[in-house]
């Protein structure tokens, strides 16, 4: 098997909190192979979107990548690089979008201008022939008018506007790798549809990998090939779509999906998660979820589950799972 | 005439809530938008009527309305026959204690200065709920147990509570003046999934002890399609679409109504669905298109649908406001077989 695009081994980032650092990821592991859409789902607080600003060495200050964290991209050690080599490579090799275009972008700047300052920055071109890239990229998002909406200010055009706008920025130079933390979670549903639509044929066609960041899984559904969830900094279980969709194996997985308003379940009381989704630095100990499992046993409070394989591609880390597995 | 329906609870009739926009030195009105723009709409006791739409449709002023939080600038909404508009300050104040509400965001909802104990008591010392201090205490206690939470709590303040936490209290606190009709804004959006659960559970329960009728504003369609027993589909400050929950989402009537469904992400495994049919981006409510006000987004207009206004058709079970549901009725009459007896059947 030839080497994913991106490895991440033993990620792990702190803050600092009351009497020493608090951990928000946890010593997590992925990787992504070309061309694939990896999500990473989560609820609030599990530290899904510090992981991928992690990715991008954008995790702010007083918070830092523990050392012994490892990220590599096409085989570069992201780790390693000093922080202009790093800038080189966002928006070059991995371009990203945020769940707040708004937040995003320079009030006081045209759209286009934005624009075209990213692909100078990257590709060294002429003025004249960055702006045609430009106008030529924003009909290909699927803006209107794109000549005219070039002269744009942010505030001037609607949400789905904005945020087709970020994501012909973040795709101007066809990174490798892009990164979308809730890149709809703000959309309508009716722009939603078509934003996902949008993400999903662009990376097909130019073989961008993506990192989803969502806590939706619908869109989950819609736009993944493999899944991980995330639990408390950790990731508790991964696999393919289907597999993780389908026969989620780990109690956080079967819960969260079971806990989703669905319409066969009209009339009926929907399948709650016990308790509180816990924050960083009040994480119980061993299993992390033991205290909201409807499952926990004896083991559960005192050790941490190890990580079992349940297929070639689906994994997940319960005790249930390694009593099974055990003769 | 408005005639109005005697079972009803609230009943909201050509509503219209403008807001004035105000431009140069003098702040002259140079225009309006028109949030709500003529809205029918009906809530019967005990039912939970979802107010379904995307952000600017006007569905969060219709709420504010009823509140008269934003005052309406025509029309009329009955709540148990009292036109709530005619009402003086005075005279709508005791109606306030029969409709409450509970937002979004249960983080602002909150004033952190206030224990929990007095943030649920509020609306009891408002209204002279209680004969004392003591037995609100002891009300605050009981209404803490109803929600699920430690009533040994009370005396903490929101911030040490979860989000989640911090809904119950919103709810308990509304439900402290024991109101007929509770306005859900977006009450369960800001939550996370596991959360939900238990408030859309809990929101199940109440109604069902304490016969409450709820409207059920929000954008999330899947929890809807769950919870709600009547849909009403809003779009640029009108009332597009009405029906029973089952029936709007397996015989949509309205080209928008359509669209919606039809971008809801799909759970099921075996096959993704959300493929979009609304075209382009929803236009503002300060500049309404003309005619249908959908038309500019419609995959199914007509010529004429930019130029005229389509009427609310009536159905059995609803309305649909749409040129081509005009045209179905219409087609329908002119099928059915002449009754006996009816002059000009032929």
């Amino acid at each position: 098997m030839s080497a994913p695009l991106l490895a991440v081994e033993g990620l792990s980032v702190d803050f600092p909190g009351d009497g020493g650092r608090v951990r928000v990821v946890d010593c997590i592991g992925f990787s992504i192979a070309a061309g694939e859409t990896l999500a990473l789902v989560g609820e609030s607080g599990c530290g899904k979107s510090m992981t991928a600003l992690a990715v991008m060495r954008l995790v702010a200050k007083p918070g830092r990548i523990e050392p012994g964290s490892r990220i590599r991209l096409e085989g570069r050690d992201l780790l390693s690089l000093s922080v202009p080599e790093m800038r080189g490579v966002r928006g070059a090799r991995i371009g990203m979008i945020f769940q707040e275009p708004m937040t995003s972008l320079n009030p006081v700047t045209t759209v286009g201008e934005q624009v075209m300052e990213a692909i100078e920055l990257h590709a060294g071109i002429p003025r004249a022939k960055a702006r045609e890239r430009v106008i030529e990229l924003f009909g290909h998002v699927g803006i209107p008018d794109p000549a005219r909406r070039f002269q744009a200010y942010p505030h001037q055009l609607s949400g789905g506007l904005k945020q087709r706008v970020m994501i012909a920025m973040a795709m101007a130079m066809r990174p490798r790798l892009l990164i979308a933390d809730e890149p709809t979670t703000a959309l309508d549903a009716t722009i939603r549809a078509q934003i996902l639509e949008l993400l999903r044929t662009l990376c097909a066609e130019t073989g961008t990998a993506v990192l989803l960041i969502t806590h939706d899984f619908g869109v989950v559904n819609e736009t993944a090939d493999r899944v991980a969830v995330m639990y408390a900094g950790q990731i508790v279980e991964e696999g393919t779509r289907l597999e993780v969709l389908s026969q989620p194996r780990h109690p956080y997985t079967q819960g969260l999906l079971r806990s989703i308003p669905k319409p066969e379940a009209r009339g009926a009381r929907l399948e709650e998660i016990k308790g509180i989704v816990p924050r960083p630095g009040h994480w119980p100990p061993g299993c992390r979820f033991h205290t909201r499992c409807p499952f926990a046993f004896e083991p559960c409070p005192v050790r941490a589950p190890e990580r079992t394989a349940l297929s070639a591609t689906q994994a997940a880390c319960c005790h249930l799972l390694t009593r099974e597995a055990r003769p | 005439m408005t005639v109005l329906s005697s079972e009803a609870l609230l009943e909201i009739r050509g509503l219209r809530t403008w807001f004035p926009i105000r431009a140069g030195l003098l702040q002259r009105v140079t225009g309006h938008v028109r949030a709500v723009d003529g809205v029918d709409l009906t809530i019967f006791p005990g039912e939970t009527l979802a107010l379904v739409g995307e952000s600017g449709c006007g569905k969060t002023t219709v709420g504010r309305s009823i509140l008269r939080l934003n005052e309406p600038t025509a029309g009329g909404i009955w709540f148990r026959g009292s036109d709530l508009t005619r009402l003086s300050t005075e005279a709508f104040h005791a109606y306030r204690r029969q409709i409450q509400v509970v937002m979004q965001d249960p983080g602002s909802a909150l004033d952190p200065r206030f224990t929990v104990r007095d943030a649920i008591a509020e609306g009891m010392d408002a209204f002279g709920i209680g004969a004392d201090d003591e037995e609100r205490t002891e009300r605050v206690a009981a209404l803490m147990r109803s929600v699920s939470l430690d009533p040994a709590t009370m005396w903490r303040y929101p911030h040490e509570f979860s989000g989640g936490q911090r809904q119950r209290i919103c709810i308990a606190r509304a439900l402290a003046v024991d109101p007929a009709l509770l306005i859900c804004d977006e009450a369960t959006s800001a939550l996370d999934v596991s959360i939900q659960a238990q408030i859309l559970n809990l929101l199940a329960d109440l109604q069902a002890e304490r016969h409450l009728t709820y409207l059920f504003i929000t954008h999330d369609l899947g929890t809807v399609r769950y919870f709600a027993t009547r849909v009403a589909v809003m779009y640029l400050g009108r009332i597009v679409e009405t029906g029973p929950t089952e029936r709007i989402f397996a015989e949509p009537r309205h080209p928008y109504t359509k669209a919606l469904l039809a971008s809801i992400p799909s759970l099921d495994p075996a096959r993704r669905s959300a493929r979009p049919i609304a075209l382009g981006d929803v236009p503002s409510p300060e500049r309404p298109p003309p005619g249908c006000h959908y038309h500019p987004r419609c995959a199914v207009r007509l010529e004429s649908c930019s130029r005229d206004d389509p009427p609310a058709v009536e159905f059995a079970d609803g309305i649909c406001r749409c040129i081509l549901a005009v045209q179905e009725r219409e087609a329908r009459m002119a099928a059915r077989p002449p009754l006996e007896g009816v002059p000009g059947g032929s």
